[in-house]
């Protein structure tokens, strides 16, 4: 008998400019690390430099979007290119949930960033749980 | 000679699943924090896939180098899809096959020896920025 586990996008904002673009990759690399027969990702400029199959990523997968600001990039470029997502989450939101500060630099996290890049991964990791549920 | 610009845009991968996606962000973050700070810029890429009116400005207004991490190229598409024009295009992979005593790893982002090779690339780079500031055609 053949057993289909389905795989949940995580498509992150990955923010450059941003320090929480870098908090929100770790997190999502952590996540997809953790979960690697759950969990699949695509690189947000794909869906306007890649082909068919990248465009209709979140047709293919139930798909959790993460934005570092309120600009929302990976969410609403999601819905424009791809589809609409199942879950959008925020790292400002997250962070306040969690009392925890927003990180300060571009690069090199190290323990002073761990306690926020484990908050948010363990967020993404709770809603892909969700949407395996709803699936 | 062209003209001076105030701000050259330093615009690498935003891929999380590639050690040389790791390595162009490592490479244009030491350009625009130690190397080049003022001159050098970044923006996020993802604003320019949902067209973000100050990112488009930014990118059609100033010269703009992509180091992408790899082939598929979407710091340079992304670009191009935004109505910029890209003066140099890097791939990070070329920083290695020019060191292959400094091998990078790492995915999210680079280890030491990544770092050290961002620095070397970095250097390499802050000429072309230089120059594309100038109005000099890199």
């Amino acid at each position: 008998m053949d057993i289909q586990v389905q795989k949940v996008g995580i498509v992150s904002c990955s923010g450059e400019e941003i320090p929480e673009g870098t908090l929100c990759r770790l997190a999502c690399r952590k996540v997809l690390d953790e979960r690697p027969g759950e969990t699949v990702t695509i690189c947000l400029p794909l869906f306007i430099a890649g082909g068919e199959e990248e465009r209709t990523f979140a047709s293919n997968y139930p798909t959790i979007t993460v934005d570092g600001c309120d600009k929302l990039c990976a969410a609403k470029a999601t819905e424009m290119l791809s589809g609409k997502p199942s879950k959008s989450l925020s790292i400002p939101e997250i962070l306040k949930k969690h009392g925890l500060a927003p990180p300060t630099k571009l690069r090199h996290f190290g323990p002073e960033e761990d306690a926020a890049v484990k908050a948010v991964a363990a967020e993404i990791a709770k809603a892909v749980d969700e949407v395996l549920e709803e699936e | 000679m062209g003209k001076k610009h105030k701000q050259v845009v330093v615009l690498p991968c935003s891929g999380i699943g590639k050690v040389y996606g790791a390595l162009a962000r490592e490479t244009a973050y030491e350009l625009v924090e130690k190397v080049r700070p003022g001159l050098a810029t970044l923006t996020c890429l993802p604003l320019l896939v949902i067209k973000d009116p100050e990112a488009v400005a930014l990118v059609t207004e100033n010269p703009v180098i992509t180091i992408d991490g790899c082939p598929k190229d979407c710091a340079k598409k992304s670009v191009e899809a935004a109505g910029g024009q890209v003066a140099k295009a890097h791939e990070a992979i070329k920083f290695y096959k020019e060191h292959k005593d400094l091998k990078p790893e790492g995915l999210a982002e680079v280890n030491e020896t990544g770092r050290k090779l961002a620095e070397i690339a970095a250097r390499e780079l802050a000429k072309e920025v230089d120059e594309l500031a100038a109005g000099e055609d890199a």
